[in-house]
């Protein structure tokens, strides 16, 4: 297990979908970089943290039934990449769903929830997932 | 630069070897590859290792002197390098050594590869092979390794109208190529049905769909092609090496349904070989899963973006088809030593090359590729091999 100022420093981001835009281009990432991947060394001084507002649409998804120690408890649970409306994409479980609510295309918004522990008494970890939207009935569009 | 040649290979069998360790698989490889080459320990300038994980797998790190002593290479001070790269270890090892005899500084090289994944349980193993990810952004919200090449199978279904049987068909091949290969982890020819009940590990992926975990070794050994004559009566020439890199994450691809890198790599080895995708007969190509190999066939050339799987399914990757793709099984059925996969691959299409590939012989093959695969994508090799 990792000690935890590692997962500790990523908090920002991981609770607050903090990423960043490049102000030479104009294009939004997640998460924070130093460097713009398209602007190279024109975007020193031009990087802009920025949240995210945490809405967007799946890109992929899969039913994952075989998984690490740690999510073992959750399993079989949905992980899907999600383009966000700013552009990029994130990587995450999408949750509160039947597995059948969940298609290329589906509106998810982000929740904040734990990922996982260490252990009984060790350190709780916590981090973005997805939930679809739904409309005034109850059901995803 | 000066012309390579390999004048030498040896290989393990791949499997779940209890009864041997790293350093005994290693050094199996090793010494079948110089006795193959018929070098004497002397005339070894240099060693290169390509390894992902001994340091979790086995607890060793300082892998290339361990090799190089094992070997009976200490008391020569040979120098000894290890290479890391994920699954692309081994044949990022093949490169460096390639460039230290293409540049002159050494003459006689030996690459090898070699993982030993069975002294962990199948759990650890996973987290160690979900490290080829990015740990931080991909495995800690879920993501396992399979679970990624199910998000870019998945994708891959909805874009191009890949099919799940098509997916199936992957593996169907790579297990009859591996019935014919007597170094196989699975040498037993399984049906669309086999696959398609086997129990799901990340839909759409089931566990045949998936290479399995396995101890082995493989090596070759290079030398100028000039003096390649002295130690063979048929080198096989290293006509061009490409590398490249992409994004650590998945997520960061514009299209998960293109390995980039894969292109990059190709292009540049073929720019190297002044050749193109059809001058190759028999191709090795990175199919830790069934997917990999659709993403692959087409990333390289051989079928158009959407094609892999119908290609796939008509037959025409198989043994007598258009292009023979992973002859000796692929990492589906000859098993998939992560450090050792990309040396494997050159070992099969030297054989191929040599005429000696037995029962799975692509008839006349002259031009051979291999295509080794780190990560989702983030560091492709891609290897051009002709009969000199």
């Amino acid at each position: 297990m990792a000690t935890a100022p590692r997962f500790w420093r990523e908090n920002p981001s991981r609770y607050n979908l903090v990423g960043f835009k490049c102000n030479n281009c104009g294009k939004t990432y997640f998460p924070p970089r130093a460097i713009c991947p398209i602007c190279h060394r024109k975007s020193v001084g031009k990087i802009e943290e920025v949240k995210l507002k945490g809405t967007g649409k799946v890109y992929s998804v899969t039913e994952v039934h075989d998984t690490l120690d740690e999510l073992a408890m959750m399993k079989p649970y949905l992980l899907a990449m999600v383009e966000m409306d700013e552009g990029p994409k994130l990587t995450g479980q999408v949750i509160d769903c039947e597995p059948c609510d969940v298609a290329i295309g589906t509106p998810v918004r982000v929740a904040l929830r734990k990922l996982s522990e260490e252990g009984s008494a060790g350190v709780i970890h916590y981090g973005y997932k997805f939930v679809p939207v739904k409309d005034s009935t109850g059901k995803t569009p | 630069m000066r012309r390579v040649a390999i004048i030498g290979v040896g290989d393990t069998e791949f499997g779940e070897l209890w009864d041997m360790s790293f350093r005994d698989i290693g050094i199996q490889a090793g010494l079948a590859a110089v006795a193959d080459a018929n070098i004497t320990a002397d005339q070894i300038d240099a060693l290169y290792v390509g390894n992902m994980g001994a340091g979790r797998f086995i607890e060793q790190e300082h892998i290339g002197a361990l090799i190089a002593d094992y070997a009976g290479l200490a008391r020569d001070h040979v120098p000894a390098t290890r290479v890391e790269a994920a699954g692309a270890s081994g044949g990022l090892a093949l490169r460096q050594g390639f460039q230290a005899v293409a540049s002159g500084m050494h003459d006689i090289v030996v690459v090898g590869g070699a993982e030993k994944m069975t002294d962990v349980s199948d759990v650890e193993s996973g987290m160690i092979q979900s490290s080829a990810a990015d740990q931080e952004w991909e495995t800690i919200l879920g993501a396992t390794f399979p679970a990624l090449h199910a998000l870019i199978a998945r994708r891959h279904m909805h874009e191009h109208g890949t099919t799940r049987e098509q997916l199936a068909d992957v593996a169907v091949k790579n297990h009859k190529n591996g019935s014919l290969n007597p170094k196989a982890q699975f040498q037993r020819e399984i049906k669309r049905e086999t696959v398609l009940s086997s129990p799901m590990v990340s839909s759409p992926l089931r566990v045949f769909d998936c290479a399995p975990s396995s101890d082995g070794a493989a090596a070759v050994v290079l030398c100028p092609l000039d003096m390649a004559k002295k130690f063979t009566e048929v080198p096989i020439e290293i006509i061009g090496s490409g590398q490249a890199s992409d994004t650590l994450a998945l997520h960061h691809r514009k299209d998960i349904c293109t390995m980039e890198a894969t292109k990059v790599a190709a292009r540049r080895a073929f720019d190297m070989a002044k050749l193109t995708t059809k001058d190759v007969d028999v191709a090795e190509v990175h199919d830790n899963f069934t997917i990999s190999e659709i993403l692959a066939i087409e990333d390289l050339g051989f079928f158009k973006k959407g094609e892999g799987g119908r290609a796939t399914e008509a037959g025409l990757t198989s043994i007598e088809g258009e292009i023979a793709v992973n002859t000796s099984g692929g990492l589906k059925a000859r098993g998939d030593p992560i450090g050792a996969t990309g040396l494997a691959q050159a070992v099969e299409i030297v054989a191929q090359l040599r005429g000696k590939a037995g029962k799975r012989q692509v008839k006349d093959a002259a031009v051979g590729l291999a295509h080794n695969v780190g990560g989702t994508g983030a560091t492709v090799v891609v290897h051009l091999f002709r009969r000199a």
